[in-house]
């Protein structure tokens, strides 16, 4: 329904805030746009598959490969033993192991890795190992693990003000409970990487990894090799979402082990199955709350048990739990709050980076406190979210210290209730459901605010280089990567706009550690950010060099130099740019630079969990409006109404791209995409039979979905955009609300909905029964 | 002698030899042929980046029907005589197909991995809607089988309804994909004895097909490989030597029996099955529509569910509960029928002798008197498997009471089955709310389901239960709103 209207572009004649097609759109069209999987590779290229683990914890007694050797087409098994350097592809803490030696942690875990001339016969070789476990007692879930105090790292609180006092003072109180699901990232294309050996002991890698750089220092470690031995590339992803951050590491790692072993090139592609068990989700996390408020919902005090499962290792959890703590308040603002964040040990997948990055989570627990308030109270939420936004100082301070400045949420809210409509659909959604006994409705509004920066002040630095080649045509190279989110697109038009060039004049290229060093994750929706101002730097260095030149050869004033659309004005005269360059060349000008962009302004004590972090927030608000079948707990999104804040859109056709992308994907987390692990710990929703990630058909009917206008950021970013990759999955909290608000009209009002997320059929007509219980109980 | 698998693509007949007949077209196309465009995201036919269309002979031999595929579930000799097309096909110089143009101008790829797979469906549905652009339903209908987890979807289905605003390409237009010559080409292609390789055979007649068992009598039956498909491609089986039943002409026909019963034959797809029997049951259009997806309902046959016998399966509850019979035949040449339920002995067990197969399904004629639904229960609404799916038929008397009851339920027990203690708690009474909540207590007693991934055993009881409320709902209060997907966004006027 929602269409990019000519007006979300900027009105200007630059390529910058134009709404241009995705770089590689005609390529993925046509097919022809290259992943992984689809280079040619050199004959002899070898086929690699994991050996999973199938018990959840246990020690082998026994690892027998006979039969994976003797399988048809075998070549060789990798094993911790191939392993040169460190078996190891943790990045943070170094406590995941390659290919586990002794002790299984999850079912699922990889304990070796078999090399075969085709792909089916590996995966058909790997399923041959016989395995002696001597199992032991496994931890399953956040509940078991916190009764057994099994954390992976130390739980951290935050803490502001006299939570636990003002608790005590507070008018009303209530206690609350929160369980929230994980996520598979389920991107289309699996995790693979190529290993190809290269002359002198180098390793060229072929990974698709939203994280390059730690690709090549995991693969350097695993084989002791140097940093500078190991080259990794990346054209592009087919998704990423998070899950490849960190996870593409174990992948690439295995295949070079093998690659090493064997002399040969080895591709490991993980089928969907090993994919989903042996890579890691999101977090699922559960909240135990305590909140103090007052007659008109207004928070007075907030303690929050947050306890996350990790799964066996550490990964990025301390980081992702960071997030969650900085981002319970939401859009709140919280004058007494406790938050003491439990980072579980359990026996499943180590859980991992998903857009949001642990965000999500905990601004679900005050969206639930807050509708609990709302519920008791008998008070539409909005007026309750309303009630507890940020606002002028003092009540603009976060829990952890950073004011939150240039919040647009009391506008944006106020221009989306309008254009929703939403005081006067929630009137008559009550006559509605006056008068509907099986289906009810619901409504919602939940707003938005997002931090962007990494958590951890030391990655918000990016590299760029930029090639000028003597016909004027230009090569543009940064750290960031591409999964599809469109940053290719946005840093080309960044430095066409700074060289004055078309985007054909630009042609941008794979990722590679080869070209730009010491790069960041592309992740925390910062990839734009980052690397557009990396980029603009290495722009501007090289216009700022031809202008110099250019002013004494053409004894013009640099100030009369100009950029427009290939071509260069030299006062009157107008050069086009590639003759400018070829005769920049001739005078031995140098055509090529490099940019680099640290983010001003953030610094983080990641012990006391104070500081900045944060250059600024990112704001959105969604209302959703669902019918709720209450026979079946089947539920339906029937409308969604969205005003989400990129600033100055660098490309509005993208950036709407993200806004619908993410939040029927954070939809999808919180109503149809299951995790379910059976007794022994074993994962049953690995492929997508089983697990359900959204179609076509829960993409609502009618949907409207808005940038913000007028609302440059207040901070230098480049060109006043802001990121928009993870902010709006979150928009999605409103589909799980009105669910809720549906649920709610099953029963007389004043009570908690009892509802958790996911909100699948079951979960949504046990919320309804258990609401109806009380209501029949003596 | 073995032979050669012969097919078209792009016009020119491709011919390959020694391989393994359980290769998927997918592993051709892209370890073989070169042709990368088309992607594997699963590999079990539930994510549609592999989708191909297909072309084939309608069975006169005077057109040629062209359908979205799974290519990852393929095996590649069950396209001998076929047209194949992948995105490759498209290409004509640097000039886009409307499709392909469409989904570029709505901003429609991300990362790209999926979109190849959703050119194949629009254009399947391009070519099936010559003349007009097709509804937005329809659209997202034909989307049904292809996952797409960046866009959110908005942008696939508004290039979907704008492609016809794009100007007839040369190449893949219905027009082009009706020129004799590629009639033709499949003519030149057509066997008299069937394809015949090392494990695989595919018969062209019932008399082939029963020598071909009769032969070999350990033999497997492929048909659609939507299940086939999965044991090879997840379950890393070997398989057993093939009979292919999809080229036997005789199976391929549905045709109307003088007591004007359905016949439909086991080659028939679910597409066209369904869409003969919806014709007579216009009530099971929801459950036709959520079956899988096009591009299986396309590859799958009717008869193959049946004779697979999940007690997961959706066709079977409703099929149960109209009275379907099931004709087998074994390969000497004697034939026998059994109702539909008698078929399923317990959990992967069916009353199929060695040498027997399904040769076709009975579907009686609707009676007036009936009062028939079905309904399915699974976390998503497209392309899920049930966790609860029941098929329903009341016979009613003049006074409306309740004679005759037939209802079957999936997902409940180890296969498909009749809820026999709360049919006959139904017998006698009228068509009322209480007393299908009354009935609905006897569906302890004759289930005890499982939990699973799917949903808890509470969830099912309690489920089955609430479906037969909604079916008292919906036959006696017509009146309000009853089905979340029903209702109209806009509207919200407070129900009558
Ligand atoms: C992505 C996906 C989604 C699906 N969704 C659904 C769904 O929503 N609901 C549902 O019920 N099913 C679903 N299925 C399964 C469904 O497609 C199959 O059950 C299908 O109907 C089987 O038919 P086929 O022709 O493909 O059988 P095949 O795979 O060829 O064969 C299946 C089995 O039946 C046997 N067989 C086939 N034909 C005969 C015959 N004539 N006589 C004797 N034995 C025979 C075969 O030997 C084999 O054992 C889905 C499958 C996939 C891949
Ligand atoms: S690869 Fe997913 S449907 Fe074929
Ligand atoms: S564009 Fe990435 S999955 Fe569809």
């Amino acid at each position: 329904m929602s269409v990019i209207r000519e007006a979300d572009a900027l009105p200007t004649a630059e390529l910058a805030g134009r709404a241009l097609r995705h770089e590689s759109a005609h390529l993925h069209v046509t097919g022809r746009a290259q992943y992984a999987d689809d280079i040619p590779l050199p004959a002899g290229t070898l086929h690699a598959a994991f050996g999973l683990s199938r018990v959840a914890h246990a020690r082998i007694r026994q690892l027998d490969l006979s039969a994976v050797l003797a399988a048809p087409g075998v070549v060789a098994v990798g094993l911790p033993s191939d392993i040169p350097g460190e078996n190891n592809y943790g990045s943070v803490v170094h406590d995941d192991p390659i290919f586990t030696d002794t002790l299984v942690q999850f079912a699922g875990q990889p304990m070796f890795a078999v090399a075969a001339n085709t792909h089916l016969q590996a995966r058909r070789a790997a399923v041959l190992a016989r395995v002696d476990y001597d199992e032991l007692p496994a931890i399953l879930d956040v509940r078991s693990a916190l009764a057994a105090q099994s954390f992976v790292i130390p739980s951290k609180t935050l803490r502001r003000g006299d939570p636990q006092a003002a608790l005590v003072r507070a008018p009303r109180r209530m206690q609350g409970t929160l369980s929230i699901g994980g996520q598979d990232h389920f991107y289309l294309e699996g995790q693979i990487a190529v290993a190809i050996p290269q002359e002198d002991g180098a390793m060229l890698i072929h990974s698709s990894t939203q994280h390059p750089t730690e690709v090549q220092h995991i693969v350097a470690a695993a084989l002791k090799l140097r940093a500078h031995d190991v080259i990794v590339q990346c054209r592009r992803m087919g998704g990423g979402f998070g899950g490849k951050e960190s996870q593409p590491a174990l992948i690439a790692a295995a295949a070079a082990v093998l690659a090493r072993k064997t002399g040969r090139p080895v591709k490991l592609r993980l089928d969907r199955d090993v994919d989903m068990l042996a890579t890691g989700k999101r977090h699922d996390m559960i909240a135990d709350y305590d909140v103090g408020y007052d007659d008109d919902g207004r928070i007075c005090a907030l303690s929050v048990m947050l306890a996350a499962r990790c799964g066996y290792s550490a990964d990025l959890s301390g980081p992702v739990n960071d997030r969650a703590i900085c981002h319970v308040d939401n859009a709140y603002f919280l004058e007494h709050v406790e938050i003491v964040s439990h980072r579980c040990k359990t026996h499943t997948v180590s859980n991992t980076a998903f857009r949001g990055f642990g965000g999500p989570q905990g601004m679900m627990v005050i969206e639930a406190v807050i509708d609990d308030i709302a519920r008791r109270l008998q008070r539409d939420p909005l007026d309750v979210r309303r009630a507890n936004f940020y606002g002028a100082a003092p009540r603009n301070i976060t829990p952890y210290g950073q004011s939150v400045d240039g919040n647009v949420l009391d506008t944006l809210s106020e221009r989306l209730l309008s254009s929703s409509g939403y005081r006067e659909r929630r009137a008559a959604i009550a006559q509605w459901n006056a008068g509907s006994a099986t289906i009810k409705r619901g409504i919602a509004l939940t707003p938005v605010k997002f931090g962007i920066s990494f958590n951890a002040t030391h990655y918000n630095q990016a590299g760029a280089l930029i090639h000028i080649y003597n016909d004027g045509t230009v090569m543009l190279n940064h750290g960031g990567t591409e999964m599809g989110q469109g940053l290719y697109t946005k840093v080309a038009q960044v430095v066409a706009t700074e060289l004055g060039l078309p985007l054909s004049a630009i042609r941008v290229t794979a990722a590679d550690t080869s070209k730009v060093p010491n790069t960041s994750a592309t992740a925390a929706s910062s990839g734009s950010d980052l690397n557009g101002k990396a980029a603009q730097a290495a722009a501007q260095t090289l216009r700022l060099r031809l202008v110099e030149w250019a002013a004494t050869a053409f004894d013009v004033p640099a100030g009369a130099i100009r950029f427009d659309n290939g071509v260069v004005w030299l006062g009157e005269r107008a050069l086009p740019f590639a003759k400018l360059v070829a005769q920049a060349y001739m005078a031995r000008i140098s055509l090529s630079a490099t940019g680099y962009y640290r983010t001003p302004a953030i610094h983080w004590d990641g012990t006391a969990l104070r500081g900045r972090p944060f250059f600024y927030y990112a704001y959105g608000a969604a209302v959703s409006e669902v019918a709720v079948d209450t026979l079946t707990g089947e539920s339906q999104l029937q409308r969604v109404d969205i005003l989400h804040d990129v600033g100055r859109s660098l490309n509005p056709a993208l950036d709407i791209g993200q806004i619908e992308g993410g939040f029927l994907q954070g939809a999808g987390w919180l109503t149809t995409e299951e995790l379910w692990w059976n007794a022994r710990g074993e994962l049953k929703t690995h492929a997508p039979a089983t697990y359900k990630i959204p179609t076509a058909y829960d993409w609502p009917r009618e949907a409207h979905v808005h940038l913000l206008q007028q609302q440059p950021n207040g901070e230098d970013t480049i060109y006043r955009s802001k990121a928009v990759g993870e902010p709006p999955l979150m928009l999605a909290m409103s589909v799980f609300h009105a669910i809720r608000d549906a649920v709610a009209a099953c029963a007389a009002p004043g009570r908690n909905v009892p509802l958790q997320a996911p909100a699948t059929a079951e979960a949504v007509l046990a919320a309804i029964e258990q609401l109806r219980a009380v209501e029949t109980a003596p | 002698m073995s032979d050669a698998i012969r097919f078209v693509l792009d016009g020119q007949t491709v011919t390959v030899a020694d391989v393994a007949p359980t290769m998927t077209l997918l592993d051709y196309l892209r370890e073989h042929a070169g042709r990368r465009g088309t992607k594997e995201g699963c590999a079990e036919g539930d994510c549609g980046a592999c989708t191909v269309v297909l072309g084939e002979l309608s069975p006169d031999g005077s057109a040629v029907d062209y359908r979205a595929v799974n290519s990852c579930i393929r095996f590649l000799p069950t396209i001998d005589g076929r047209e194949l097309v992948t995105v490759e096909s498209l290409r004509d110089g640097d000039t886009l197909h409307p499709v392909q143009q469409a989904i570029v101008d709505a901003h429609g790829s991300q990362c790209g991995f999926c979109t190849p797979g959703f050119v194949m469906s629009l254009l399947a549905l391009y070519l099936a809607t010559p003349d007009a652009a097709p509804t937005r339903e329809r659209v997202i209908a034909a989307l049904a089988g292809n996952l797409c987890r960046c866009t959110g979807y908005r942008p696939l289905i508004d290039a979907g309804c704008r492609m016809h605003q794009y100007p007839t390409p040369a190449r893949w237009s219905a027009a082009d994909a009706d020129r004799a010559e590629r009639v033709q080409a499949l003519l030149a292609l057509r066997r008299d004895q069937g394809l015949s390789l090392p494990g695989f055979q595919a018969p062209r007649t019932l008399k082939q097909l029963c020598e071909a068992l009769a032969a070999q009598p350990q033999a497997l039956l492929l048909a659609g490989g939507t299940d086939i498909g999965l044991w090879v491609t997840k379950l890393l089986r070997d398989l057993p030597p093939m009979v292919y039943l999809g080229d036997v002409a005789e199976l391929r026909t549905i045709d109307t029996d003088a007591d004007g019963r359905l016949r439909i034959g086991a080659a028939v797809s679910h597409t066209d099955a369904w869409a003969a029997i919806v014709a007579r049951y216009p009530m099971l259009d929801e459950l036709a529509q959520r079956f899988a997806s096009p591009p299986v309902r396309n590859a799958g046959t009717l008869c193959g569910n049946l004779a697979n016998g999940s007690p997961i399966g959706d066709a079977m509850p409703a099929l149960i509960a109209l009275g379907a019979t099931i004709e087998l035949h074994h390969h000497s040449g004697t034939t026998r029928c059994l109702p539909l339920d008698a078929f399923y002995l317990g959990y992967q067990q069916k009353d199929l002798a060695p040498g027997e197969f399904v040769a076709a399904v009975y579907v009686p004629a609707p009676q007036p008197a009936q009062r028939i639904a079905s309904y399915k229960l699974s976390k998503r609404i497209e392309q899920d498997i049930s966790a609860v799916c029941v098929g329903i038929n009341l016979t009613l008397d003049a006074d409306a009471v309740i004679v005759d009851a037939r209802i079957a339920f999936g997902g409940m027990a180890a296969t498909p089955q009749r809820a026999i203690a709360t049919e006959a708690q139904l017998i006698g009474q009228t068509l009322s709310v209480a007393s299908f909540d009354a009935a609905a207590a006897a569906l302890a007693t004759d289930f005890q389901p499982l939990s699973d991934l799917r949903a808890s055993s509470a969830y099912r009881l309690r489920a089955a239960g609430n479906l037969l409320r909604r079916f008292a709902l919906e036959q006696t209060q017509a009146a309000t709103p009853l089905r979340t997907h029903a209702l109209d966004a806009g509207s919200l006027d407070a129900p009558a």
